[in-house]
């Protein structure tokens, strides 16, 4: 060889906006912001499990508010993202858990998810169950 | 290498996020739309009916479960998303992030206690 | 059908770092042909136009794992990728991201072999073995366990689609971690507490969310997304477990 060593200057690309390269990313970052309608649904529960400590008159004037059209709108929008946080968790659960074997054979991903989408409905059918037939 | 004390705050997160997943969409119906809009019987979010809820242990039980585990869920999540578009995890977004959760719980369990 | 075109249009990131101050972009018209690879893309282009064009490659049958790039905007193996999915054209080929770039494709990965090294990947027998005592007997769902994560071919694709590490390369990362979850999960071995420590730290498993696109870029269906987060549950145990049964790290 000619003796010259190379030039090393190694280039290091910045990461700004990495989210906004790829739809995969894109569809990461809206599903963990689903986590703000989690957090916003618990500040709507504790604001009112806060009037109901209080008195009635107190807790009906919380339930008045959930009937204005903001809060309506807002809670359409949090069905929306509850239903996609539900969505994207059950899609990752397979991800977090080991190796099931059932009768000798794996437990596919799918498998996994539908399961979590059955404790759902179930869930959710008991709760409605509960709320409209439970009495003191 | 140091032991990271993510568990505690994982598992936390891993039980709201299940709890939001499984419950968040009826309890958001219920309580946001179905109420509201008259489309469930009158009594169902009634004062005496709730209180009685909050009263029986099963209720605050449930009450402040469900509260809490979305609180920590979800600002253990924010607090990661703080950190993918540039803010890092350090002592001040963790002490804002898991305050907010503990604000809530404290708030939330000390009303339920309130109630009777 | 629309008639195959002459050529296809490649957009190469250049860094030349004796002349350029960062990398730019240089275009190549490239003869097509329905069965050309990008890394054959790149291989006329060396050949023929540019001699000075620099990028890693090896077995050209997705087995090596040495030309892994960016290509238009997805890690993948040049030799796996093929011109005739990306028609018309042009295709933006760029050095795997996440990795300081040292000559044109040619990223440095000295990070990624450190890490390789640091979690013992090799069986650490359970207790002292002798020729006597004869072969290791496993069943089929014992190498179940562990054989998708033997998989691996270092191949860097999931750390450039993990943005974690992008973010911070303290990271271990997600092949690494999946090569330690390997040998973890052979019930040939037993160094599982001697390799609790990477995984139990914030560059353990906890610098992972879930992202996932590790899992789907690849090219050996390794899961590494599943083997880091399988592990958090491992590593939560022994954290909350640590005094009653240890599994390892005492710190």
């Amino acid at each position: 060889m000619n003796g010259k060593s190379t030039v090393r200057r190694p280039y290091v690309r910045p990461m700004g906006g990495w989210w906004r390269r790829d739809p995969f990313f894109m569809r990461y970052m809206i599903r963990e912001a689903t986590a703000l309608a989690v957090l916003a649904y618990a500040v709507v529960l504790t604001l009112g499990v806060v009037r109901l400590a209080q008195d009635e008159a107190a807790w009906n004037g919380w339930l008045d508010a959930l009937r204005s059209p903001a809060s309506l709108l807002l809670h359409a929008v949090l069905l929306v993202a509850m239903f996609v946080h539900a969505k994207s968790w059950f899609e990752i659960m397979p991800k977090t858990m080991p190796m099931l074997f059932v009768g000798g054979r794996r437990v596919a991903a799918s498998t996994i998810t539908r399961i979590g989408w059955a404790a759902t409905v179930l869930a959710s059918v008991v709760l409605i169950a509960l709320a409209w037939g439970w009495r003191t | 290498m140091k032991r990271s004390n993510a568990p505690i705050f994982w598992l936390l997160f891993g039980a709201g996020g299940m709890l939001s997943a499984l419950l968040g969409t009826a309890l958001v119906f219920i309580t946001g739309i179905a109420v509201p809009l008259g489309w469930a019987p009158g009594d169902l979010l009634a004062y005496s009916r709730m209180l009685a809820l909050a009263r029986h242990p099963l209720g605050k039980a449930f009450l402040f479960l469900v509260i809490a585990l979305f609180a920590w869920h979800a600002m253990h999540r924010l607090l990661h998303s703080l950190h993918d578009v540039g803010i890092p995890i350090g002592t001040a977004s963790k002490l804002a992030c898991y305050g907010i959760a503990l604000a809530l719980t404290v708030v939330a369990g000390w009303s339920l206690l309130a109630t009777g | 059908m629309p008639a195959s075109p002459e050529t296809i249009d490649l957009d190469v990131l250049r860094y030349r770092p004796e002349q350029d101050e960062g990398p730019v972009w240089q275009r190549f018209a490239v003869p097509y042909a329905s069965d050309m690879s990008v890394l054959q893309a790149l291989q006329h282009i060396k050949d023929e136009q540019d001699g000075s064009l620099t990028f890693r490659w090896s077995c050209r049958m997705a087995i090596c794992g040495s030309c892994g790039m960016m290509v238009n905007g997805r890690p993948a193996l040049a030799c796996q990728t093929f011109l005739r999915d990306m028609l018309p054209g042009p295709v933006r080929v760029e050095p795997l991201a996440h990795f300081p770039i040292e000559r044109d494709l040619v990223v440095n990965a000295d990070d990624f072999i450190r890490k390789l090294e640091s979690i013992k990947p090799y069986l650490i027998p359970k207790s002292p073995r002798s020729l006597a005592d004869g072969e290791y007997l496993q069943t089929p769902q014992q190498l179940a366990q562990f054989e998708q994560y033997s998989s691996c071919i270092n191949c860097m694709l999931c750390y450039s689609a993990c943005p974690q590490y992008g973010l911070d390369d303290a990271f271990t990362g997600p092949g690494v971690l999946a090569l330690l979850h390997r040998y973890n999960a052979d019930s040939r071995d037993g160094g599982r507490a001697a390799r609790m420590e990477i995984l139990n730290a914030e560059e353990g498993v906890w610098s992972c969310t879930a992202v996932g696109y590790c899992s789907e870029v690849c090219p050996k269906h390794v899961d590494p997304a599943n083997a880091v987060n399988q592990n958090k549950l491992n590593s939560a145990m022994d954290y909350f477990l640590r005094f009653v049964s240890p599994r390892g790290a005492s710190r």
